[in-house]
Formats: C-alpha cells, sequence, structure tokens
C-alpha cells in the first residue's frame, strides 16, 4: 500500500482555556500495567492533555558498572545480558568489540559470520515483540504478543541449543565465540528463517492496515530530525525521522558489508512510522540471514592472541558502539593494566531516547503517552543498569 | 477429618459424591489463583512466556493478570528488587486483598542474585515481606515457574482452615500489613524488618565459618 | 574524518584562546581525546558542533571518571647539617596529589557519517579537586543528549554542571547523600547471615553473628 492510501484521521482538539485550570498531576507508575518494567512518568494534565512529563527511573539500578570495577573483564560478560535482557547476545558483542578494540585482539571469519547470524536473530525477536508489547498498550490485550512469542520461542530454541539458556546467553568472548557450533545448528537456523517471511506477512496482514492502529498512531509522537540528532536519539527512533544512520553502515563493523541490505526511513517520524519500520528491519534481517547462512566458513572460532584468563591489556581507553536492536549500544573502557577494568560504562540507547519524550508528548491526550512511550522501546535493564 | 478413599469410590459408583470442607474450599482457591501483573527485570520476561501459547499458565488457574493488586491474589516478584522499588513492592503487597501469597522468582528475588554487591540491591524480598515460594534460577525456565505455582497450589492445599495453622485470612489477630522502609540518607531505614525476617539462632561454641547444616 | 591532531589543529586556529591539549591513548584503538579547559568548553563544543566541515553534531556518549589523589613518595636531595658538617642527604619526601573528577564526552557526526570511517572524537574536562570545585560547565545547551547523562554523572560521582536545566539526581533516591560510583564509596553495611561467606564478606558476617549471640 502507498503512503498515500493511508486514511489519516485525527479527532478535533479541544480548545481549552489554560486560565484558572488547575493541573492534574498524575504519576504513572512505577507499578502500571503498561510500562515496560518500573518507570515512572510524572504527568501534568490540563483535563486530557499533557502539559509537563517528567520521567524518573532508577527503579532498577543494579550498579553494573560498579561491579564490572570489581570483576574481571571477562566476570563482566554475564552481567551485559542482564542490561537489555531482551537482546543478550548484541549486548556480549557489543562489550566483546570494545574490548578487542581496547587490546587490539582480532577475530576470526567463522566467529564474525556466528555473530551476524545470532545478532539478526536477535534484532527479529526483539523487534516482534517490540510490535507485540506496542499493540497490548493499544488495547489488542495479547492476541500479537502471542503470534510474536510463538517465533520468539522458535529463536530462542536455537539459542539454548547453541549457548545453554534461552535468554542469558553469556557466548561471545574477546576474540571469538565461546564455543562451537553443535552439528545441525546451522540447518535449523535455515528451517527457521524459511519460516519467517511467512510469519511477518501473516502480521502484517493482520496488522498493517488495520483501522484502529491507523487511526491511533499517524501523526502522534511526531519526533523532527534536529532534534534527534541533537538528543542522540539512534536506532529505530531516530530512522523514522528520516535521518539514514545505522551503525552497520556507517561503523562497518563485523562483516556486515558483505552483505547487501537496506536500511528503512521513515518519513514522519510518528508511532506508526516507528512500527512500519520495524516490520522492515525484519525483512532485511531475514534478507540478511539468508546471505550470511549460505556460505560460513570453517575453522577456529577464538582470535588464538586472546587470553581467556589473565587478561591484561594494556592501559588505555577504548570506545566501541554497535546497532543494537533498540539503538546504539556503546562500551567506553578504560584500563590501567590489570585484569580489572578501570572504568567500565555502557552506553545505553534506551535512557538516551527518552530524553525526548517529553517533546513528543506535549499536547497529547494522556492515553497517547502510554502509546509514545511504548514506541520508544525501552528496557529498564539498560536504562538503568 | 478426610473421607477415606475406598468409601469414597463406593459412593461414587452409586452417585454421591463426598468432601470435607477444607477439601473443596482450598480446591476452588488453589485453582483460581489470580496473579498480579508485576514484572521488575529480566525474570518478567520468563514470567510473559509461561503466559504464552507455549507454556500456558492459564490451564493453572491462572487466567488472567491483574495489574491492580486490590484484585490480585498472588505477587510473582520477577526481578531484582533496588531499595528505590522496595518500598513501593511492600506498599502494593499491603494493598493486596487477603489471602495472599508471594512467589520469589529467580535469584534477585530471593537474595539479591548476582547484584548482591550492590548499593542499590534489597538481598532478598523476604526482608520485608514474608514469601510462601522461593524458585531459583537466573532467570528460572518457565517450567521452573510452573512448577513453583504447582508448589503453591500444594501449599494453599495443605492449609487447614481451624486450628494454630489455619492461614492468615482465617485469623483475625494475625498481621497482614507491613511497614514500609523509608528512603535514608545511606540506605534504607530500617534496613530488614526483624519480625519476617530473624537472624538465625545463637550458634553455641562452634567455628566460625560453620553455617550449613 | 579527521585526526584528533588535525582537530586539534582546527579548534587552535579558529580559537586561539581555548586551552585544549591533546590527551594520547596508549592502547590499540588510538583513539586520542583533547582536554578542554571548562572555561571555554562551551565555546569549543559549539564551535565544533556548528563548523560545516566537522559537523559534530551527534553526542554519543558523556560519562565522568574518578581519580582518586595519590600519595606520592619521592627522594630528594637535601643539604643538611650532620655532625657539624654539610653533606648532601637524600631524604624521601612525601606530598598529596589531588585527584580530580573527569567528564568525558564521545562525538561523532551524523551529517557527515558517509565519509570514511574513524574513531569518535573524545572531548575531557577535568575539575580543580574531588572535594570542593567539582563544577564543570555543561555541554547541555550544546548537545541535548547530555542532559540525562549530565545528570547521571552528578548523581553517582558528584560534578556539579553549571547551566544544566534541570540538575537533580536520576538513579538513586532524593534523600540518597553519597556518590557512589566514586572510588572510596563504602557500601552500607547491609549484609547479614551468609550461607557462605569468605573474605571481608566473612569478617562483616562474624560481626552480625556477634551480635546476635550477645
Amino acid at each position: 500500500m502507498s503512503a498515500a492510501a493511508f486514511k489519516t484521521y485525527r479527532p478535533p482538539v479541544m480548545e481549552v482555556s489554560e486560565e484558572g485550570d488547575e493541573l492534574l498531576e498524575v504519576a504513572m507508575g512505577p507499578h502500571h500495567p503498561s510500562t515496560h518494567g518500573v518507570f515512572r512518568m510524572d504527568v501534568a494534565l490540563d483535563g486530557e492533555r499533557v502539559v509537563k512529563l517528567k520521567p524518573v527511573f532508577g527503579y532498577l539500578h543494579r550498579n553494573h558498572e560498579k561491579i564490572a570495577e570489581k570483576a574481571s573483564y571477562l566476570a563482566a560478560m554475564p552481567y551485559t545480558d542482564r542490561l537489555d535482557y531482551f537482546c543478550s547476545l548484541t549486548n556480549n558483542w557489543a562489550y566483546a568489540l570494545a574490548v578487542e578494540k581496547l587490546a587490539g585482539l582480532e577475530v576470526p571469519e567463522r566467529a564474525e559470520y556466528i555473530r551476524v547470524i545470532t545478532a539478526e536473530l536477535t534484532r527479529i525477536q526483539n523487534h516482534a515483540s517490540a510490535i507485540g508489547f506496542l499493540m497490548q498498550e493499544m488495547g489488542a490485550s495479547g492476541t500479537p504478543l502471542m503470534y510474536a512469542f510463538r517465533e520468539r520461542e522458535k529463536i530462542l530454541d536455537l539459542f539454548e541449543e547453541l549457548t545453554g539458556s534461552r535468554m542469558m546467553c553469556n557466548y561471545m568472548r574477546f576474540g571469538g565465540c565461546r564455543v562451537e557450533l553443535p552439528s545441525g545448528w546451522l540447518d535449523k537456523v535455515k528451517t527457521v528463517v524459511a519460516g519467517l517471511p511467512k510469519f511477518i506477512d501473516e502480521m502484517e496482514n493482520l496488522l498493517t492496515g488495520n483501522e484502529i492502529l491507523m487511526a491511533r498512531s499517524q501523526g502522534v509522537g511526531i519526533l523532527k530530525p534536529d532534534l534527534a540528532v541533537n538528543a542522540g536519539v539512534t536506532g529505530v527512533m531516530l530512522r523514522s525521522t528520516g535521518v539514514n544512520y545505522d551503525i552497520r553502515k556507517v561503523d562497518h563493523y563485523g562483516i556486515y558489508d558483505r552483505f547487501k541490505f537496506r536500511v528503512p526511513l521513515g518519513d514522519h517520524g510518528d508511532i506508526y512510522d516507528r512500527y512500519m519500520l520495524r516490520v522492515l528491519e525484519m525483512r532485511e534481517s531475514v534478507e540478511i540471514l539468508k546471505q550470511a547462512l549460505k556460505d560460513v566458513p570453517g575453522g577456529p572460532i577464538m582470535d588464538p592472541k586472546s587470553k581467556i584468563r589473565g587478561f591484561r591489556p594494556k592501559p588505555g581507553e577504548a570506545y566501541g558502539r554497535i546497532e543494537a536492536p533498540k539503538g546504539e549500544l556503546g562500551f567506553y573502557l578504560i584500563s590501567d593494566g590489570s585484569g580489572n577494568p578501570y572504568r567500565y560504562r555502557v552506553r545505553p540507547p534506551s535512557l538516551i531516547n527518552l530524553t525526548i519524550l517529553e517533546d513528543m508528548c506535549l499536547g497529547q491526550n494522556v492515553a497517547d503517552v502510554v502509546l509514545i512511550f511504548g514506541s520508544v522501546d525501552i528496557v529498564l535493564g539498560e536504562v538503568d543498569r | 477429618m478426610a473421607v477415606e478413599t475406598d468409601l469414597k469410590i463406593e459412593l461414587g459408583k452409586q452417585g454421591v459424591f463426598v468432601t470435607t470442607v477444607s477439601e473443596i474450599y482450598n480446591w476452588g482457591r488453589k485453582n483460581s489463583v489470580w496473579p498480579m501483573q508485576f514484572g521488575l527485570a529480566c525474570c518478567a520476561i520468563e514470567m510473559i512466556a509461561t503466559t504464552m501459547a507455549r507454556y500456558d499458565l492459564a490451564r493453572f488457574g491462572a487466567e488472567v493478570f491483574r495489574p491492580s493488586p486490590r484484585q490480585a491474589d498472588l505477587m510473582i516478584i520477577s526481578g531484582t528488587i533496588t531499595k528505590k522499588m522496595a518500598p513501593q513492592v511492600v506498599r502494593l503487597y499491603n494493598q493486596m486483598a487477603e489471602p495472599k501469597y508471594v512467589i520469589a522468582m529467580g535469584a534477585c528475588a530471593i537474595s539479591g542474585g548476582p547484584f548482591k554487591q550492590g548499593y542499590n540491591v534489597l538481598k532478598g524480598i523476604d526482608r520485608y515481606i514474608p514469601v510462601d515460594v522461593h524458585i531459583p534460577g537466573c532467570p528460572p525456565r518457565p517450567e521452573a515457574l510452573i512448577h513453583a505455582f504447582m508448589t503453591l497450589q500444594a501449599k494453599i492445599d495443605a492449609q487447614p482452615l481451624t486450628g494454630a495453622d489455619r492461614p492468615r485470612h482465617l485469623d483475625a489477630e494475625a498481621q497482614g500489613l507491613f511497614p514500609v522502609p523509608e528512603q535514608g540518607a545511606h540506605d534504607l531505614e530500617p534496613p530488614v524488618n526483624r519480625l519476617v525476617w530473624p537472624l538465625p539462632a545463637p550458634v553455641t561454641a562452634s567455628k566460625s565459618g560453620e553455617n550449613c547444616g | 574524518m579527521k585526526t584528533a591532531e588535525e582537530i586539534l589543529g582546527i579548534i587552535q586556529a579558529a580559537l586561539p584562546d581555548a586551552g585544549v591539549a591533546l590527551v594520547p591513548n596508549p592502547s590499540p584503538s588510538a583513539q586520542h581525546s583533547l582536554l578542554v579547559a571548562p572555561a571555554s568548553a562551551v565555546a569549543v563544543a559549539s564551535f565544533l558542533r556548528d563548523d560545516p566541515e566537522l559537523a559534530l553534531d551527534y553526542c554519543s556518549n558523556a560519562t565522568g571518571v574518578d581519580w582518586p589523589g595519590k600519595e606520592i613518595s619521592e627522594k630528594v636531595k637535601v643539604t643538611k647539617l650532620v655532625e657539624g658538617v654539610e653533606t648532601i642527604v637524600e631524604e624521601t619526601v612525601k606530598r598529596v596529589e589531588p585527584g580530580y573528577l573527569e567528564a568525558v564526552y564521545h562525538l561523532y557526526s551524523v551529517k557527515h557519517a558517509h565519509r570514511e570511517v574513524a574513531g569518535p572524537v573524545v572531548l575531557r574536562m577535568r575539575t580543580g579537586n574531588r572535594a570542593d570545585q567539582v563544577q564543570l560547565p555543561s555541554l547541555t545547551p550544546v548537545w541535548r543528549s547530555a542532559e540525562f547523562q549530565e545528570r547521571e554523572i552528578f548523581d553517582l560521582f558528584g560534578i556539579v554542571f553549571v547551566g544544566h536545566p534541570d540538575l537533580r539526581r536520576i538513579l538513586m533516591w532524593d534523600e540518597f547523600e553519597d556518590h557512589p560510583m566514586r572510588r572510596d564509596y563504602v557500601d552500607p553495611d547491609d549484609y547479614e547471615y551468609e550461607p557462605t561467606p569468605h573474605d571481608e564478606v566473612l569478617k562483616r558476617a562474624d560481626i552480625h553473628k556477634a551480635e546476635a549471640n550477645v
């Protein structure tokens, strides 16, 4: 369907005088059926319209950075699983990338292919779940989420066979991957990937032309590109405003240069664009997977120069980043020559994407605040670390 | 006083169904436990996965997850409780109506888990509220959560209606509200509720470090 | 994308009074950083963002680092009277180098994203000491992405950002009084009875057990 064929319907905005009217202050959260975890928004309402919105978080602050300072480099790897707990393998990759930059390690080709395959599978299940949660907040209580989780379970089965755990995979190491692929795993991945286009088509048939989705999400929560860039917004949020910035294409990390894939961009910067972008990115991930699965080379999966135990990189610092499903996930490490990092910093995409939550919600109805917040697609484990 | 099984079967063949009040009371209660939709961290995703199509929790009676604590029977503490969040958890527990149960899901809810060395992490929710079932794991698999749920059902089934062991909601003297901690300058005040989480009995003249057994 | 030395040259050509210096990075990542004096930080930042050639319009990461003070003992040759004769004696002199807190910013360019790849441009600012001179200018007016991150640096490290629109704690509760990510922060003693204690946890557990046994 072309953009012109979509009807945009917005109810008329009521004129409400703001003189002499008291503002109603509501704390939405930390326990609320629609927040993606323990997150609070202090909202000041003039009738139904939002006048002020201040996010409050820290309810899941587990001082990941302080723990990593006391633990060794390798011991911090399982904690990265628990940052963005939907996408543990991309978190592992970002941390491994930062340490590889710090220590100057190289990753063998087979490990790079495995990294791309697992990262794209993670991206697909993350976007499917994000759409499912957005639909749940819109009122389709549970059904799109059930479809999304059905596919997610298939992908988690693959992860469990490879890494031993469904969610907290702890699979990447500095210089490669932890364990060799089990026999037959690649064929199972090919079977799952072959079934994914049908799932995405099914989802699109049910959702993309849906009148309720279009009425509630088109023209809602608009973000302008200049503000997005200045506020450090990345990922689907940034590309929905029309800015072409995908770190896979910009930084050329890993072996993404070998695969042909497109980067979908949005026109309006509203919730509907973000929904469509997630669907289109799922399709592009399937394309990458098809290309990557064709020729996975043999060989070692770890850099022979890297030491697992007694890993002591030289003093210095490094900043490494990847295109995680939620945005730009970066790790900043300062080493002082010992086995523990001196400073370990996670650059969380979800926290920085929330900077403009107030800007997007001003003037909207309070019922739309929940949708706008859902379309940012945050995970509290990453916001609070 | 339960009815003998042979008598039950004999009467059943005649079309007469006999039971005791406590059996049928507990049968109704245990098969309709409605959890509260309360997910804190990573374990919440496994909890959601348990309610989804593959590991359906609804067939055990947990048909709907009620967001309001007034309408829920069970609070599944899934995820790390931080000191910033702990007063709200206790408040929510207080707002639940009796009979109410708590499952501590995951290592973080039991004892702080992998984040135990944290200035903001509460080392286990049993410091402030009583917990019925602890299920370890990081995160526990959906099957483990179902096992926890079945353990809770067995526990409810075994509760007598009269006597000293009767559940809290049938006991007029029992305390169902727990004090909410305040957030102080460096830590929560009080850091622990001694009535809920007593120290172990004093150990007489033994080597320090010997704690098990 | 230019190297750090080239960018240093551009800044010094445009703003000669800005106190900018190069801090080399010995690791293989070769991400050298620019140390900016706090007085000229906002001017340098605005220049970096608005310059059409550099166009560093995207501040990716803003974080704090704590460098505690060091006690340095040096051997110094001193002339002293020993038994009436002036001799040169070696003495160890101890002096305390005050530590500082640091704010580090990583910058990228979205406008020129598809040029050659290079690492981020790293800016650093240092405070006077860790006790009372902890103010730094806020770069939130230049890059809005620093808003929440500077609040986090204030919360966890204690750097006060002058010019920040809304500086208050973000991760810890408002009544909290410490700055937990500093290297000398001591956890509150809320450990207790532990099933398998060892090392310092064992010492703490023994104290609590002794209190309970009294």
